[in-house]
Formats: structure tokens, C-alpha cells, sequence
């Protein structure tokens, strides 16, 4: 039962938030009407059963909280007003005579879903509060949770909450869905955070990682909605499949001994087939629309390694070719960084070598990871020493150290 | 409606020469600006300021007014100029915000006002 209510919680939870936001015009309220069903519910379904449709009785129960709050605390006329205007408000199909039929009425609630998702992410919003506030209101998470899983005290993550709520409300930040002009970089926006979250979570793998949330599988979760909401957006469904493609090698990434295994040498065996096959998938579908963009240039890259039955027969040249279309639309030093790692998988080290020159990321770990081993590929040992010295100097967890530290104590020896 | 006001940053010694073909183009993006506001409704108030150095800090503590000399702010960057527009929403007040910035070949802070 208390399973049941906690799944309830999670898939329902930023659904019903986002409609309660649009009905309540307030953010904090909404929020408190919803926990406040939820107390209800867990009070309730053990006697009564679980309703029909778990996530409509959470939601007209947060209303009609919401409205005897309203009216108990009435002392002026307005918040009479208010409590009729959310009384009358479109809510249920058979509650309001402009929705007639079921598909309409989810559609309003798909809508609030969204709306929430580019509030959340809205640009005026630093990244790291875009990222609080959508785990916080879309994914239903406690601030204590997401405090743990960017590694912050939960007081920190408490003002960063508090602090974007306040400057949307004093702003007086409208609840919409950007127009179709502002749409490409409110999008991306959105697409930037959810992919924040994700990667947080890939690379969470310190020593805590069991207590922290799964911000991986919350990523995912918020992809799947955003890809659902947006179905005509192809970069929507890019970023679900680099995501799931991504996390179908998770089980491989790690050693039994908790080191992190790089893709050359992961045992492919390990890979999750259902999600490659389900990244496969999306991939096919969004790169049919011919409109490509970054996420979907990024998903094929993934699609492609994960075509492999090896490391040793991957397709480095399609990998190029498609590093070099990123690279024309996001010419920016990372993937010049990647696309010099596929030409020296390609043309050998020399090359990728000589790609690699272009780049300036010098306080970037994986910049030096790289450059390393291609100079250990091409035989210049020192330099290639010197590099993983500063590569493990930049190291910010201890799988990463661990493993830039074998790659040298390998070169060491003699022994690539 | 929301009111925002619309701050115009600067280094602190910089001083306007009317004479230069660069502020005589950013004086006419202004002006040009600053009559779309009024057309559009948006206006409430605005105002170039004189350089930071020209301001005084005034000060009262029991009755007692004391003075010094310059911007209250010891930085780097000085408030140069503002507006205070009406916009019915943030994305309103940031398209504007963005238009000024244009206007004035410059950062500028969107801030809501109380009220």
C-alpha cells in the first residue's frame, strides 16, 4: 500500500503541482495543497482502496483544500473572489462545459505540465536553480533530497529553492508556453537542465552514491514527459535517446572494485538491450525529421557505439562524420575535444593528435584524459605521463582518479 | 501594471563625449528606444545620469547629516542611466530590458519595483 501511494507520489506529484500552480496563480501553495492531499491520501486509500484515477482525486483534493484554505483565511473580499474563481475553474472534464471530452481535458493538464517545465527552466534563472526547481516541482522531490544529490547542504538548496521562487513571484513571471519565436531557446533551456540532471547523476559516483537520489533515472523520467508533451520536436526526442543510450552501458562503467571502466574496454555483454534497442529506436524516429540539432547528432554518436558488437569494429567514420555536423552547429571546444578522440580512433593517434591542437581546455580533466592517452598511443611517454599527472590533479571524483592513476602507473611500466 | 526599472552599467570613469560618432549613434538608438516606450505605453520615467563621480553621499544619524564625497558603491561598475517602465509580465520586461541594452550598446539590470 504505502509502495503504491509513494509510486502514486512519484509519477503524479509534478503533474498535479503544474495544474495547481495555474489554478492557485502561486507556486508555494500549490505546493502546500498537493502535500496536503497527498496526507490525506495516505490517511484514506489503506480503508478505502486506491481511486480509479490516483492522480485526479490528488489533484481535486488539492483544490478543494485549496479553496477551504482560501475561504478560512477570507478576510478580504478578494480571496472570496479567488476561492470562487478556483471553484468554477476547468478542472475536471465533467466540471467544466468547454472541455467535453477526456483527451481535451488531458491535454490541459499535459499543457500545465509544460508550462511548469519552462518556468522552471526560465533563462533569467541561474542553471543550478533551473535544476532545483524542476527537481523540486516536476520530480515531487523533498529539498533534503536534493540537497544530497548535488552534494550541498540542505540549507544551501533550501535559499537556492527559496530565492527562485521569490524572483519569479516578484517578477511577476507569467505561467506560459513561450511563444513560437522564443520557443528554440526556452527549449533548450529545458533540454540543457533535464540533460544537467542526468549527467549529475552519471558521474555521481563517489563514495555516497547510496544514499543520493537517482538523479539519472529522474532525468529519464522528465525526459519521457517532455518527449510525450513536445512529440513534434525532434531534439526532444534526441535528448531522451542520448539518455537512455547513455544509461544502457551504466552496468559496464564500473569495475567490481567501484573503478570506472572506459568505454574501449567495457564489457559489452553488460549493456541493457532493452535500452539500446529503445535509444535505436528514438533515434531512428527523430532523425527521420531531418531536422538535426545537438541531442540528436549526440544520440546517433551514442547509437553507433552502442551498434558495436566490440570496440575494436566501431564505426569511426561515421562517428567523425557526425562529430563534424555537431561541430558545425555547436562549434564549441568539448566537442572539438571528442571529435579529436573518433579521428585518432580513425587515423591513429598522430591525427586525433593533430585535431587536437585547436583545443584550449586546459582546466577541463577530460581534456587532459585524452590527450594522454593518444600520446601514450603515439609513443611519447613523457609527455603523455605529464598529461595524466595533470588530468588526476583535476579529477573530481575518486572512480575518475582511481582510473587516470592505473592508465599512468600502466604507462609507467611500460605496459599500454 | 508592474513596474521594472531599467539600469544602464558602466565603468566608473566613463564619460560621455557627444561629440563621437559612437555616442551620437547609441544618443539616436535611445531616443528612438525611448519614443517606442511612449507610443507602446510602457513609459513611466527615465533620465541619463551625470558620471559617478559627481554624486554625494548623505547620511542621518540622530538629527546629524554627514556627507562624502562620491558614489555610495566603491566598485568598479556605476549605475550610468535608467528607466522605469510598466510591462504586464517578467518576459515583457526582459524583451524590453534586452531592446534598451541594444539601444544603449550596454549591459543593462531589469529589476521589479515594489508594489
Amino acid at each position: 500500500m504505502t509502495d503504491s501511494l509513494e509510486a502514486v507520489f512519484r509519477r503524479e506529484a509534478g503533474r498535479c503541482t503544474a495544474t495547481l500552480i495555474r489554478l492557485l496563480g502561486d507556486i508555494d501553495r500549490a505546493e502546500e495543497a498537493v502535500a496536503e492531499a497527498f496526507t490525506i491520501a495516505a490517511e484514506q486509500w489503506p480503508i478505502r482502496g486506491v481511486p480509479p484515477n490516483p492522480g485526479g482525486w490528488i489533484t481535486t483534493t488539492a483544490r478543494n483544500r485549496a479553496i477551504d484554505r482560501l475561504r478560512r483565511e477570507a478576510t478580504r473580499a478578494d480571496r472570496h473572489l479567488a476561492a470562487h474563481r478556483l471553484q468554477s475553474e476547468a478542472m475536471e472534464p465533467d466540471h467544466n462545459p468547454e472541455i467535453a471530452d477526456l483527451d481535451a481535458f488531458l491535454d490541459v493538464v499535459a499543457d500545465d505540465q509544460l508550462r511548469l517545465m519552462f518556468l522552471c527552466c526560465h533563462p533569467a534563472l541561474a542553471a543550478d536553480s533551473q535544476v532545483a526547481l524542476i527537481l523540486r516541482l516536476l520530480g515531487g522531490l523533498e529539498t533534503a533530497e536534493i540537497a544530497r544529490a548535488f552534494l550541498v547542504p540542505e540549507a544551501t538548496m533550501a535559499q537556492r529553492i527559496v530565492r527562485a521562487k521569490r524572483k519569479l513571484h516578484d517578477n511577476h513571471a507569467t505561467y506560459r508556453i513561450p511563444r513560437a519565436a522564443e520557443l528554440p531557446d526556452r527549449l533548450y533551456a529545458v533540454l540543457g537542465a533535464i540533460y544537467l540532471i542526468y549527467t549529475e547523476g552519471h558521474t555521481a559516483t563517489t563514495g555516497t552514491s547510496l544514499t543520493r537520489v537517482d538523479l539519472s533515472t529522474e532525468a529519464i523520467r522528465l525526459g519521457r514527459v517532455l518527449a510525450a508533451l513536445m512529440p513534434d520536436e525532434p531534439e526532444a526526442i534526441g535528448l531522451l535517446a542520448l539518455m537512455v543510450l547513455s544509461e544502457a552501458r551504466r552496468p559496464a562503467r564500473m569495475d567490481s572494485r567501484g573503478s570506472m571502466v572506459r568505454l574501449a574496454d567495457q564489457d559489452r555483454s553488460l549493456w541493457t538491450r532493452a535500452l539500446i534497442e529503445e535509444g535505436h529506436d528514438l533515434v531512428r524516429a527523430c532523425l527521420r525529421r531531418n531536422q538535426p540539432g545537438p541531442f540528436q547528432l549526440q544520440a546517433a554518436i551514442a547509437a553507433v557505439h552502442a551498434e558495436a558488437p566490440a570496440a575494436g569494429v566501431t564505426d569511426w567514420s561515421q562517428i567523425v562524420t557526425l562529430y563534424d555536423q555537431l561541430y558545425a552547429i555547436r562549434p564549441n571546444p568539448v566537442v572539438a575535444l571528442n571529435r579529436a578522440v573518433a579521428v585518432g580512433s580513425l587515423d591513429g593517434p598522430s591525427a586525433g593528435l593533430d585535431a587536437l591542437v585547436v583545443v584550449d581546455l586546459d582546466g577541463y580533466q577530460p581534456y587532459h584524459a585524452a590527450r594522454a592517452d593518444l600520446l601514450a598511443r603515439a609513443g611519447r611517454t613523457d609527455e603523455a605521463l605529464a598529461a595524466y599527472t595533470r588530468a588526476i590533479e583535476l579529477a573530481s571524483n575518486p572512480a575518475e582518479r582511481e582510473f587516470l592513476e592505473r592508465q599512468r602507473e600502466n604507462i609507467a611500466d611500460g605496459d599500454l | 501594471m508592474p513596474q521594472y526599472l531599467l539600469s544602464v552599467w558602466h565603468d566608473e570613469d566613463y564619460e560621455v563625449d557627444f561629440s563621437t560618432p559612437d555616442a551620437q549613434r547609441q544618443v539616436a538608438q535611445v531616443g528612438a528606444f525611448n519614443e517606442g516606450l511612449q507610443v507602446s505605453g510602457a513609459w513611466v520615467f527615465a533620465g541619463g545620469l551625470r558620471p559617478a563621480s559627481s554624486a554625494t553621499v548623505v547620511r542621518s544619524t540622530d538629527g546629524d547629516v554627514s556627507m562624502t564625497d562620491g558614489p555610495y558603491a566603491e566598485t568598479k561598475e556605476q549605475m550610468g542611466g535608467f528607466w522605469v517602465i510598466q510591462a504586464p509580465d517578467m518576459d515583457a520586461a526582459l524583451e524590453l530590458g534586452g531592446r534598451a541594452a541594444a539601444a544603449c550598446e550596454g549591459p543593462v539590470e531589469v529589476r521589479p519595483l515594489q508594489g
